[in-house]
């Protein structure tokens, strides 16, 4: 099975497709000085979102924006307290489509 | 006085069935949910078996919002270049009372919840639940990000789905590491109706669902692909543990099991209309919290009652099967006067002598033996090379018997005729 032979779209484009009503209250923080001795880093591969990304210093830059509020994050984490995890306001966060 | 007699957080399906069952027999309910609408948040393959909704919504495949009836199911065991597929197709599945469909959460779900509406439930949408009230050990209502948001109940039943926040504040849980969870991700590809239904030999309003073994080789877990009335859904369920240290990302195993040559042509020329995860309780039985406490229910995916079996994959049925379970305990003990663990047991006595914990219970090794790396990683291999030699006519060479070939396969993929032994008593026992 080879990616490359399946013509794919932007992780953006990806993303995209997804409804967010995002409000101003990140529901999701991250410690990221706590990251720095993480040696799985499982949220940056897991996260369906990617919304983890690792940053040059060794830390890992977050976004709560475009969030599923699946709880892979939390549940992978390795440093206890890194990440801060609740639902965003009611009405907001992903809303799924109707067919 | 509390405010009502029952809260019901989050309004899926054990929800609305929890405040569905809790209106009909007389309480005062309200139905709570985060999202805009019930089903806003939810997603999953999905097939939805619908039999348990015949007490429920009576004739409910009249009115429930589908998208295919299943009449054609498939599971595939795949290697990189192989597939082994069993295929199965009835017409009985096409007509009334059916089996399985495929339907869409926001859809299914903000209907459900407004049969629970109708029987007298008070839906709330746009309202998140921050927090259980309680006086000492006793729960006694929930806390909501509302202004003046506090709301009071004899009876609160937690539907807050997988994550459930609820449960763990109340000291229910001792079994949610990450081991024992999966995440679901899926892409749902438009393509015209008439090209699914030449792609997968079906007509009208049947439909196919495909479950697969083998679809990402070097995690735990399964594929599957199901056909929506004028989309497919695309994805695979991935143990997390696994997932977070293998460095592919979920996303990237979808484009590589939409490239397998067995599924390109399927899926090929669709657009993708959405992209969605969530994530999935996979222990069943062994993973439940403890299910009731003072003035608290515990249902649905909040309880971990998703059967993922391997040949089974369900979970909107147990959650409303659970939820409904736990409205009519929960109406019964207010009745009675006493909603501590103790009056609410029936809710247990309930699920014991349903479906829902005789399945769980029946299968709790079920989940063990389809993660276990021999049924994930050698048994494709073992099956899909038994079956290539058997059909390959290797003239001059005289066709080898069968029991040589798996012999061989077995030694090949390193399957030890104990370890095969031992696995396959295992899973008789469980599945038999």
């Amino acid at each position: 099975m080879s990616a490359e032979s399946y013509p794919e779209m932007s992780f953006e484009a990806r993303m995209g497709t997804v409804d967010f009503r995002i409000h101003e209250r990140p529901h999701i923080t991250l410690d990221d000085r706590k990251c720095v001795d993480c040696s799985v880093r499982g949220c940056i591969t897991a996260c369906p979102a990617n919304l983890f990304v690792p940053t040059a210093d060794g830390g890992i830059l977050f976004n709560y924006e475009q969030c599923f509020e699946c709880g892979t994050c939390y549940m992978v984490c390795n440093e206890e307290g890194a990440i801060t995890w609740t639902y965003p306001d009611g009405g907001h966060g992903v809303v799924f489509h109707r067919s | 006085m509390p405010d009502v007699d029952v809260i019901v957080v989050g309004a899926g399906p054990a929800g609305a069935a929890a405040a569905l069952e809790a209106a009909r027999a007389g309480r005062s309910v309200v139905l709570i949910e985060r999202g805009p609408f019930p089903g806003s948040k939810n997603m999953y393959g999905g097939v939805v078996y619908g039999r348990i909704l015949d007490d429920l919504v009576p004739q409910w495949w009249e009115q429930m919002p589908i998208q295919r009836w299943v009449t054609r199911r498939q599971t595939m065991i795949l290697t990189d270049d192989q597939a082994l597929t069993v295929d199965y197709r009835t017409e009985n599945w096409g007509r009334p009372p059916y089996n399985g469909a495929t339907t869409f959460r926001p859809d299914f779900d903000a209907w459900f919840a407004e049969r629970a509406v109708d029987a007298g439930a008070n839906l709330i949408n746009s309202t998140t639940v921050t927090g259980l009230l309680r006086d000492g050990n006793r729960v006694v209502g929930v806390r909501t990000d509302r202004p003046d948001g506090d709301l009071t109940a004899h009876v609160v039943i937690a539907c807050d789905g997988v994550n459930s926040f609820l449960a763990k504040e109340a000291g229910l849980y001792h079994h949610d590491g990450a081991e024992n969870y999966t995440l679901g991700v899926k892409e749902t590809i438009a393509l015209p109706r008439d090209v699914i239904d030449e792609r997968f030999n079906v007509r009208g309003d049947h439909g196919v669902d495909i479950e697969m073994l083998g679809a990402s080789p070097d995690v735990p877990g399964g594929g599957f692909l199901y056909t929506n009335a004028e989309s497919l859904a695309v994805g695979l369920v991935l143990s997390l543990p696994a997932l977070a240290a293998s460095g592919l990302r979920p996303e990237e195993r979808i484009a590589q099991l939409k490239a397998h040559p067995a599924i390109a042509p399927l899926v090929e020329g669709g657009e993708v209309k959405e992209y969605s995860a969530h994530v999935i309780p996979e222990a069943g039985f062994d993973m439940m919290p403890e299910l009731i406490a003072d003035g608290l229910l515990v249902a649905g995916d909040a309880a971990a009652m998703c059967l993922a079996a391997g040949i089974w994959l369900e979970g909107v049925n147990f959650a409303i099967g659970s939820g409904a379970a736990a409205g009519r305990a929960a109406a019964v003990a207010v009745r009675h006067g006493d909603t501590s663990a103790t009056g609410l047991e029936g809710y247990r006595a309930r699920l014991e002598s349903s479906f829902v914990l005789a399945d769980h219970r029946k299968l709790r090794d079920a989940p063990h033996l389809v993660m276990s790396d021999l049924a994930q990683q050698r048994l494709p291999a073992l099956a899909c090379g038994v079956v290539e030699q058997l059909f390959t006519v290797g003239n001059p060479v005289p066709k080898p018997g069968l029991r040589r070939i798996v012999r061989g396969e077995m030694k090949r993929n390193g399957v030890k005729l104990r370890d095969a032994a031992a696995q396959g008593w295992r899973a008789l026992r469980t599945f038999g």
